[in-house]
């Protein structure tokens, strides 16, 4: 559909949309939203929620995941359901009883340790993990391995938060630990997915001792430059031991400018 | 040992200390169940309201719910404490304080009188056994003005603060919000944006850049770019054009140091700022921050309920005589605030306690996409903040940050409000807008098919001739 212009006020500062994402130049009737501008606004809104609240399908995840022949354990945290999760974050940090032992059971077999753990998590988008995680493991775990680095078991955790890797990195002797987990999702980009890093990982780490890349997506952050900059940051939490907020992301990403600030006349 | 309790026909509840009783009192929020505070049922919770009402507000001075050894929040609330003006109220009780609150003689002039009598703890626990037409009513007797290049507060007026965001801050993206934003009559509180970044070039190109656009437009506004304090003391320093000096604040030590703050850093930025006398009509250079739940997640709440460490950032906010105090109550996430019936309580409360405490007191009405509300719920917000008379509130286009990823007030909900209750955008702005033609005498808008003349002439080519 769209509006009449016989009854809707359109703004003609639309062509400015081609500097910025924001809802900008919506047009007004009287002073209020059109009806087109409000009913995008609220399909926005519920693609945001149906991303937090769709459950991942960790079957589908698991058959995408096997391409990388790894081993992959499936495991849970504390939180029972989608409303415990989103209200107690606590829960969310620990793993059940049973995935605690699955792991224990695991790294028996392996006393040695690995390099690095990765461990996948919908966090608060199962969209962003459905889109994002395979493609950007599908280009860091070849380039890990060139590395001559040895990888974890994969592991899946439903209903996990960022610090649950830490239980799982510390049960793996991991030296490193990845958690690939969806981002709370924002009205025009519900699909977002996070990595953090936090080397030597142990229940209570500070989240000041990780790092962090965010929006991982299509029309964000692409898979090829969030390799580019996991590798980066990778080589240098093993090299110098520590992550954290010491360690600074200096890969040269180009930051691509819009324009000038065009309110003001040019000679500024 | 308990000090606190009430008989509820057989059934006897007890209530340990101070700090116990105001969480058992608060109005259900996930923040309070997160940290093991909440009453265990509706019972429980009424009772602790009874309790609370028949305590002497003189009680709050004489028990400290955070040790004033430990805590100087604490220092600060007990040392500023005015005895004199705590005459008028000090034989009250709490539940007596909302019914001396909701009387006919107590008036704007009455509650700006006892403002500096009242301690967080006081107006929290006031505001538990309030209910929301209460808190609306109340609040709107409280009339608080600050000035800066303009006079935000006055009676019939409700501000916006234009928030510009860009995930990048490129300056076009910026400057296009900006002029969506003027053109909808947007940014008489103050044009504030939140960086990208906290890299000291960035942020004070950004300054720069917001204070050229008021100066060449010569807009009745003033600027502020919200980075950390310490930010701010060293773009002071490199002679930045800082209007409004930004800190989020929270109201005990602990949490504060959480956020890089104390109060000798905000005494050292309120001096620099204040010297350098940018404002036109008076010199309110300070612009807070704060939200339930945040003394919680840096686990710094010492046992005490998200709604009372709130207020007691408002001390905090109090001692440096801040233009603009904003309350970002759907922020932080459903684990502190679940939905919408939540958020708008809370926000209705910290906006009385913010009023009651002599604070000029605005609401960042929002939410995230993970928390159980939408935009029905910010319209109840709005409407019901409007009518409390509310300072200011947030504008952005179409609702949507897209550098914060959430959702606040739109610069369209802004005129709903003032449309809906004949409220204006502050007078030396309201006055600005007539002048370039963006909006009539009645402060409706005038901007049709053309840009107004002195946008049309500088954006000939980024606009072109449709």
């Amino acid at each position: 559909m769209s509006d009449k212009p016989a009854i809707v006020q359109h703004n003609p500062w639309q062509k400015l949309r081609r500097y910025t994402d924001a809802r900008i130049a919506l047009g007004r009737v009287g002073d209020s939203l059109p009806t087109q501008a409000h009913l995008e606004f609220q399909l926005a809104h519920a693609k945001a929620r149906d991303a937090v609240h769709l459950p991942l399908d960790y079957e589908l995840l698991q058959q995408q995941l096997s391409v990388f022949r790894l081993p992959i354990l499936t495991l849970e945290s504390q939180a029972s359901d989608r409303a415990c999760y989103l209200q107690r974050p606590d829960l969310g940090r620990l793993l059940s009883e049973q995935s605690l032992k699955a792991v224990a059971d695991f790294s028996e077999g392996s006393k040695q340790g690995y390099d690095i753990a990765i461990v996948i998590t919908e966090g608060l988008s199962s969209l962003a993990i459905d889109k994002n995680a395979s493609p950007l493991l599908a280009q860091l775990l070849p380039a890990l391995a060139a590395r001559q680095l040895s990888i974890a078991p994969l592991c899946m955790v439903k209903q996990g938060r960022v610090a649950v890797a830490d239980a799982i990195g510390e049960s793996l002797q991991a030296k490193l630990v990845l958690i690939l987990v969806g981002e709370r999702p924002g009205l025009s980009s519900p699909d977002s997915m996070g990595v953090y890093l936090t080397y030597q990982p142990q229940v209570g780490t500070a989240d000041s001792k990780r790092n962090c890349l965010s929006n991982i997506r299509e029309g964000g952050l692409s898979s090829e430059d969030a390799t580019t900059r996991l590798l980066y940051l990778i080589d240098q939490a093993l090299s110098r031991a520590y992550t954290g907020v010491d360690l600074k992301d200096e890969t040269e990403v180009e930051q691509h400018r819009l324009g000038q600030n065009f309110l003001l006349p040019s000679s500024n | 040992m308990s000090q606190f309790g009430t008989t509820l026909g057989y059934q006897r509840y007890k209530f340990d200390d101070l700090a116990t009783l105001l969480a058992k009192a608060s109005p259900l929020r996930s923040g309070d169940q997160l940290a093991g505070l909440a009453a265990s049922n509706m019972q429980e919770r009424v009772a602790a309201q009874l309790t609370l009402a028949d305590l002497p507000l003189k009680t709050f001075l004489q028990q400290p719910v955070i040790p004033y050894e430990s805590d100087e929040v604490t220092r600060l609330i007990i040392d500023s404490h005015d005895a004199k003006a705590f005459a008028a109220i000090s034989h009250l009780t709490v539940g007596d304080f909302r019914n001396w609150l909701l009387q006919y003689q107590t008036d704007a002039a009455t509650l700006a009188a006892i403002a500096p009598a009242v301690t967080p703890e006081m107006a929290a626990a006031v505001s538990k056994i309030m209910r929301v037409q209460d808190l609306i009513l109340v609040a709107s007797k409280c009339n608080v003005v600050t000035k800066f290049r303009n006079t935000i507060g006055l009676n019939g007026t409700l501000s916006t603060r234009l928030q510009p965001n860009h995930p990048t801050d490129d300056p076009a993206g910026v400057a296009a919000s900006v002029l969506d934003g003027l053109l909808y009559g947007s940014g008489d509180a103050v044009i504030g944006i939140n960086p990208a970044t906290d890299n000291l070039q960035a942020v004070t190109g950004l300054m720069s850049m917001l204070d050229e656009i008021i100066q060449h437009y010569q807009i009745p506004t003033q600027s502020c770019v919200l980075t950390h304090v310490t930010t701010h003391i060293e773009a002071i320093g490199r002679g930045a054009p800082v209007d409004l000096v930004f800190q989020s604040i929270a109201g005990t030590e602990k949490a504060n140091d959480g956020f890089g703050v104390n109060l000798a850093i905000l005494d050292e930025a309120w001096d620099a700022v204040k010297g350098l006398n940018r404002g036109t009509l008076g010199n309110n250079c300070m612009y807070f921050e704060t939200g339930q739940g945040s003394a919680l997640s840096a686990n710094a709440h010492f046992g005490v309920d998200q709604q009372t460490c709130e207020a007691r950032a408002y001390a905090v906010a109090r001692r440096y005589q801040p233009l603009l105090v904003n309350t970002v109550v759907g922020f932080i996430g459903p684990e502190y605030l679940y939905d919408g019936k939540q958020i708008i309580r809370a926000g209705l409360e910290d906006h009385f306690c913010g009023k009651l405490l002599g604070l000029p007191m605005g609401c960042d009405i929002c939410y995230t996409n993970h928390a159980e509300a939408d935009q029905d719920d910010m319209d109840m917000l709005l409407t019901q903040l409007a009518a409390a008379g509310a300072n200011f509130i947030m504008g952005i286009p179409g609702s949507d940050d897209i550098m914060l990823n959430y959702q606040t007030t739109s610069f369209h909900d802004a005129r709903y409000a003032r449309q809906l209750l004949g409220l204006k955008a502050a007078p030396e702005f309201e006055q600005w807008l007539m002048k370039q033609k963006i909006a009539d005498e009645s402060g409706a808008l005038t901007v049709t098919d053309q840009l107004p003349p002195a946008f049309s002439s500088q954006l000939t080519d980024v606009i072109g001739g449709d």
